[in-house]
């Protein structure tokens, strides 16, 4: 029974430290998009680095967390929830990772006039999965709170579709070639997926509060 | 032979441990919150601690109901609820051991024509009403106050499990003491009367009595019931009625355990009587009833949406056919114990009014006179006896029942080796003592008699004024009285 105990209590602290980690891979990933955008090249590479050791850590946490969880049937009502919440934030975190590296592989030229829209739309992305972070947090911890946060990832993810569709009929606009015109587009759809997939979470993470408050 | 007669009994308790037991841990078992094992080990070791340390309460009442007197009848009552306790439980309805004996015992008095105590099967009846009510309540009450608190304390979900699981087992342990505590008198009860143990020494550390090794047995019967059946039962009876989350299991199994611990606790009894409170009657109550009450609690709570209506209606109809049935088939069963097998299921009963009896009767407020015309005469049967005064004389129902149970006919010697060998001088005061010896060799032929000689001896043999301060005095006092009829009656009579 001692055991289980140390066990649990571990368990909280890991839970903690993958939403951390997640929490730090979205803050890099401003970062290192900024970094691109402003033409800082390295600082862009070391970002990439950070980015790709918190996303590997996540990876870690979340195998660890899932193992516990079924090796001791730990919260037996809620561990395929606490499952299904950590898989999908673990995507947000890949989907941030996958993104950078595309910068960095593809190298994707960008013309002044659209840098400040790329800026704002990882901005709304970023902020999603913030919100997103806190919404976690509360589920574990206050679940009455929780809804408090959800509606804001909502707005982020809006915000962040709204400035994506005005960065890509800018692009559209612009004299350039088609092929740079896609291009372009698809950049913004990368970064628009991180706030896709943290409303992905999101959605969860609403039908699993009403489960646990009824 | 004992063993044989006994094994009805061990049989009862089996089928107790294998049904009863899922309504302790069942839920916490279903929910995956805890490991069958634990479960089990829990509940066993539980389950004897209270049959021993508190079993005697609810036996009395079950003892006033119908008094089982002969071996061979007491097997057959326990043998009888046994049968429709398991057959219930293989359809799948979770039967209350408490109502198959209640229900079997009756049937003895029919068959017998021994008269029922309609007041105890009153106060028995009402419990079966009043304990899933109960139930429901305490668990709502619970529920509420456990909402409230994790919605004031940020706590995380992982600690909540965790003090989930100290609870569930701290609760089930709790539940199976309480268990053991109110229905070892289902399984046990009726053999107190015809218990062939005497006292047993445990190596100079406990003093086991009779009725206690009696309870013991039981006790590791109901433990041996919850390891090799109840496993099936409760991963079923988790999700039948309503599909129960571990925090709901938690507070069902303590609403449970608290129903059943004040239907059986002489100690609570006695603290609430001491603060002038209504104390709780100590009857054996239902586990299953407990916590189907306490499952519904919940479902109202939730919105009584959750709850499956035509599962419970299934279950409270239980309840009323499993009495009858165990009374039926105790009734025929003994018919066929005694004209084919030859055994006697009861003892027989002699009724006679003598002139002892007629002066007594003006004292205690049942005379008439025409039971004179009855006196020297004796019956054998209880409704011939009663169906002849009521003919010859002008007293009431009541009345009538009292004169007959006065009237019957039980033979006491104060025999001089008893009197030094069974009596030990720690057991009764020096007076008490002194009186008691006043009457060496004599012999009386009611119980009443002895008792009214020993009272004139002297006031220490004297009941107090029924009141709740004396409640404590007159429990000891009855029990001392009920020992010196036991050691000094005459077997036969």
């Amino acid at each position: 029974m001692a055991i289980l105990f140390k066990t649990t209590k571990q368990l909280e602290s890991q839970i903690d430290e993958f939403l951390d980690a997640v929490g730090e891979g979205a803050l890099v990933f401003r970062h290192g998009v900024d970094d691109y955008l402003n033409g800082d090249q390295k600082n862009f590479k070391q970002r990439i680095e950070m980015i790709a050791k918190l996303e590997s850590k996540a990876d870690d946490l979340r195998r660890t967390i899932e193992n516990q969880l079924y090796t001791h049937t730990l919260i037996p009502e809620h561990r395929g929830d606490v499952l299904g919440i950590l898989e999908s934030t673990d995507e947000v975190m890949d989907t941030m990772k996958e993104t950078l590296f595309q910068f960095d592989v593809e190298v994707p030229d960008i013309p002044d006039d659209l840098t400040s829209y790329y800026k704002e739309l990882t901005a709304m992305s970023v902020s999603a999965v913030d919100v997103l972070i806190y919404a976690i947090r509360a589920f574990f911890k206050e679940v009455s709170a929780v809804k408090n946060h959800l509606h804001k990832v909502m707005f982020y993810e809006k915000e962040a579709d709204r400035i994506g569709d005005n960065l890509k009929r800018e692009a559209f606009k612009m004299d350039i070639e088609l092929a740079h015109k896609f291009h372009l587009r698809y950049f913004a759809l990368h970064i628009q997926n991180v706030s896709d997939r943290a409303e992905d979470v999101s959605d969860r993470l609403s039908i699993y509060t009403i489960k646990r408050t009824i | 032979m004992l063993l044989i007669f006994l094994s009805s009994g061990i049989f009862l308790g089996w089928s107790l441990g294998a049904n009863d037991a899922a309504n302790v841990f069942g839920s916490a078992v279903a929910t995956r919150m805890l490991r069958f094992k634990t479960a089990a080990l829990i509940c066993g070791f539980f389950v004897i601690i209270g049959a021993v340390v508190s079993g005697a309460g609810t036996s009395e009442t079950l003892g006033v109901l119908g008094s089982v007197n002969a071996l061979a009848g007491a097997f057959m009552v326990a043998m009888a609820a046994a049968v429709t306790v398991f057959w219930m439980t293989r359809l799948g309805i979770p039967v209350s051991t408490s109502q198959a004996i209640v229900g079997a015992i009756i049937g003895w008095n029919l068959y017998t024509g021994s008269p029922t105590d309609w007041g105890s099967l009153k106060k028995i009846v009402l419990t079966w009403i009043a304990s899933p009510l109960l139930a429901a309540i305490v668990a709502m009450a619970l529920y509420s106050f456990y909402r409230i608190t994790i919605r004031r304390i940020k706590i995380h979900l992982l600690s909540v499990d965790r003090f989930l699981r100290i609870g569930l087992i701290l609760a089930g342990a709790f539940g199976s003491y309480s268990l053991g505590a109110n229905n070892i008198a289902n399984v046990m009860g009726v053999f107190v009367p015809v218990t062939p143990f005497t006292e047993f020494d445990l190596f100079g550390l406990v003093t086991l009595s009779g009725v206690e090794q009696l309870f013991f047995i039981g006790g590791v019967a109901i433990a041996i019931g919850v390891y090799t059946y109840s496993r099936k039962v409760m991963e079923t009876v988790g999700g039948s009625l309503l599909k129960l989350s571990p925090d709901a299991a938690l507070i069902v199994v303590l609403a449970q355990a608290i129903v059943l611990f004040v239907f059986a606790s002489k100690e609570l009894e006695q603290w609430l009587l001491s603060h002038g409170l209504p104390a709780f009657p100590l009857v054996p109550v239902s586990s299953s009833q407990a916590i189907i009450g306490g499952v519904i609690g919940i479902g109202l709570m939730k919105g009584a949406r959750a709850i499956k209506f035509r599962v419970f209606g299934q279950i409270a109809s239980g309840w009323v056919t499993t009495p009858i049935i165990a009374c039926i088939i105790t009734f025929f069963s003994l018919f066929f114990l005694q004209n084919v097998f030859n055994q006697q299921v009861s003892k027989k009963m002699i009724y006679m009014i003598d002139e002892n009896f007629i002066s007594y009767s003006r004292q205690v407020n049942c005379y008439d006179p025409g039971l004179e015309e009855l006196e020297d005469r004796s019956f054998y049967n209880i409704t011939r006896f009663k169906d002849e005064i009521e003919r010859r004389t002008s007293l009431n129902g009541e009345q009538i029942e009292r004169v007959a149970n006065l009237a019957r006919i039980e033979k006491f010697l104060i025999d001089a080796d008893l009197l030094n060998t069974r009596i030990h001088s720690d057991m009764l005061s020096t007076e008490q003592l002194e009186a008691l010896r006043k009457h060496k060799s004599k012999t009386f032929n009611h119980r009443w008699e002895l008792l009214n000689a020993l009272e004139q001896e002297s006031d220490s043999w004297r009941l107090k004024p029924d009141l709740s301060q004396n409640a404590e005095y007159n429990r000891e006092l009855e029990n001392r009285r009920n020992q010196i009829l036991t050691i000094f009656k005459l077997a036969n009579h």
